[in-house]
């Protein structure tokens, strides 16, 4: 289990997260949902420290982040598959050598990696595309890639950093399947999305983030009968309230 | 006593390190760094053939071809100054001398700050942008070990092989300039060349060549994995890792002319 306690972090005068604690319970995908900016991207950062906190801790599976070493680090960070907003796939590099990064460090013999490569391609729906490189591939074809490579580590946590985002409905839903599916392989999610289509789609929990704190969590259905005014305003979208002047109307006569 | 911004002083240093704490800790720490880099020979030593070629090998053209024209300016400019003065076969004391103690090894650094230091600055800044060094960590590489030393050892090593060629190639233009253009033969060249050399003259071009090597590399790297923002920022970097390579070649320059002359 995943459990943030108290985070807070700041970027120069912005203060981004101001206390967030949350629970990512085993075997579900918990998704967060809030509007850009919220500081969203950052919590997954927190959690295999790209990105140090100024204060709380991060906890997985009982060990503190934190106070982790750098092979301690990388023995958590195996376990921790990060798929990446814009994939961030290594642009040099085809498709089968961008999932064959994370298996060569973690020792596997040739057979097993080539394995490994065609299951988790497999899993992604691109067998056939282990030569093509990052530039020949659509927005959508580099997130599955994205999600390819983290898989092929079989990991016990899957960190989903906007992962429908800038993709066409269709293609969206196809990403949505797939955090399905590899949740039902075992694999634990966290998915943080502002698409709440997504986010009802796979999220077995939700957890709305907002002004740096998690103000509500629940199930889909919780959330959708949450009476929280800026929960309600967030997942059905409706802009900030505008204050309109009435226009004057002139009594005549 | 507070130092208002050691950027000034490590203009590489990130934004921890604006205080005298805070620019200990942030050395510390970059030591740490790169000892701990520098022990991960399993990562790096896959990757240093293939930066030496990039780095060394791709830019032997581009050196050679400024070696050929300083030897010829080289030669015109000494027969010129020492015409009527001082005996014609000076001209390949002059020649000899000053390719291979300083201006082989000074320009060709100058080049390759801004090839190589440039080719790295854009490489790993654009890496950052896009995240691809969060995702090398992800996949549990050491950003320094992975990114970093291969690519400042390829340099160190591979910069004094490309000043020797294009010493070489700069006293060899000097010496066809001097036989064909100006009043002086082989024989002559050549004894203007044996009368002042001495084995240090090479090697301390060479040594001069691999610090200049180190710098660069270490500054574009440096320069790229602070990158912030988009593709401005990747221009930033770039252009900075480029003056500040040509800085610190300067400034080695002159350190090496005091500790070794």
């Amino acid at each position: 289990m995943i459990v943030l306690d108290s985070l807070t972090k700041s970027f120069g005068h912005a203060s981004v997260l101001k206390g967030l604690s949350l629970e990512v319970p085993d075997g579900q995908n918990t998704v967060i949902i809030g509007p850009s900016g919220s500081g969203k991207s950052v919590t997954l950062k927190l959690i295999v420290r790209l990105l140090e906190p100024d204060s709380g801790r991060v906890t997985v599976d009982g060990a503190n982040v934190g106070e982790m070493d750098r092979d301690e680090l990388a023995v958590l960070r195996g376990r921790i598959g990060y798929v990446f907003q814009f994939a961030a796939l290594f642009d040099s590099m085809n498709v089968a050598e961008n999932i064959r990064m994370g298996l060569v460090r973690r020792g596997y013999d040739e057979q097993a990696i080539r394995e490994r490569i065609e299951e988790s391609l497999e899993v992604v729906e691109l067998r056939g595309s282990e030569q093509k490189m990052p530039a020949e591939l659509s927005g959508g074809m580099r997130k599955r890639v994205g999600i390819a490579r983290a898989i092929a580590l079989k990991p016990r946590y899957i960190l989903y950093d906007e992962p429908t985002t800038g993709l066409d409905p269709v293609t969206a839903a196809v990403m949505d399947q797939l955090m399905v599916r590899t949740r039902d392989l075992g694999v634990t999610g966290l998915v943080v999305t502002h698409d709440m289509r997504s986010a009802f789609s796979v999220g077995d929990r939700l957890a709305m983030l907002h002004e740096g704190m998690i103000r509500q969590v629940g199930t889909a259905r919780e959330m959708q009968a949450s009476h929280d005014s800026i929960v309600r305003q967030f997942i059905e979208g409706r802009p900030e309230r505008v204050t309109l002047e009435p226009p004057v109307r002139r009594s005549v006569g | 006593m507070t130092f208002r911004n050691f950027r000034l002083v490590l203009p590489f240093a990130g934004p921890g390190a604006t205080t005298r704490d805070g620019f200990i800790t942030h050395v510390g720490r970059r030591s740490l760094d790169a000892g701990r880099a520098l022990r991960d020979v399993r990562t790096w030593a896959p990757l240093l053939a293939v930066q030496m070629r990039r780095l060394g090998v791709d830019s032997v053209p581009i050196a050679l071809f400024i070696a050929v024209f300083t030897g010829i300016v080289l030669s015109l400019l000494s027969s010129y100054i020492f015409t009527g003065a001082v005996p014609l076969y000076f001209v390949g004391a002059l020649v000899g001398k000053t390719i291979m103690m300083e201006l082989g090894p000074v320009l060709t650094g100058m080049a390759l700050a801004g090839r190589v230091g440039a080719s790295i600055a854009a490489e790993l800044g654009t890496m950052k942008v896009s995240e691809q060094v969060d995702a090398l960590e992800t996949l549990a590489y050491d950003r320094y070990s992975y990114l970093v030393v291969p690519r400042v050892l390829a340099a160190t090593l591979m910069f004094p092989v490309v000043t020797a060629f294009a010493v070489a190639v700069g006293v060899a233009s000097g010496w066809i300039t001097a036989i064909n253009l100006l009043d002086l033969s082989t024989t002559e060249f050549l004894k203007g060349l044996r009368q002042f050399y001495q084995f240090k003259d090479v090697w301390f071009g060479l040594v001069k060549s691999a610090s200049f090597g180190f710098a660069v590399a270490l500054m574009g790297c440096l320069r790229g994995l602070t990158t912030q923002g988009g593709a401005q920022g990747v221009g930033q970097s770039t252009t900075s890792a480029v003056v500040l390579g040509c800085e610190a070649i300067l400034v080695l320059d002159a350190f090496w002319a005091l500790v070794l002359l």
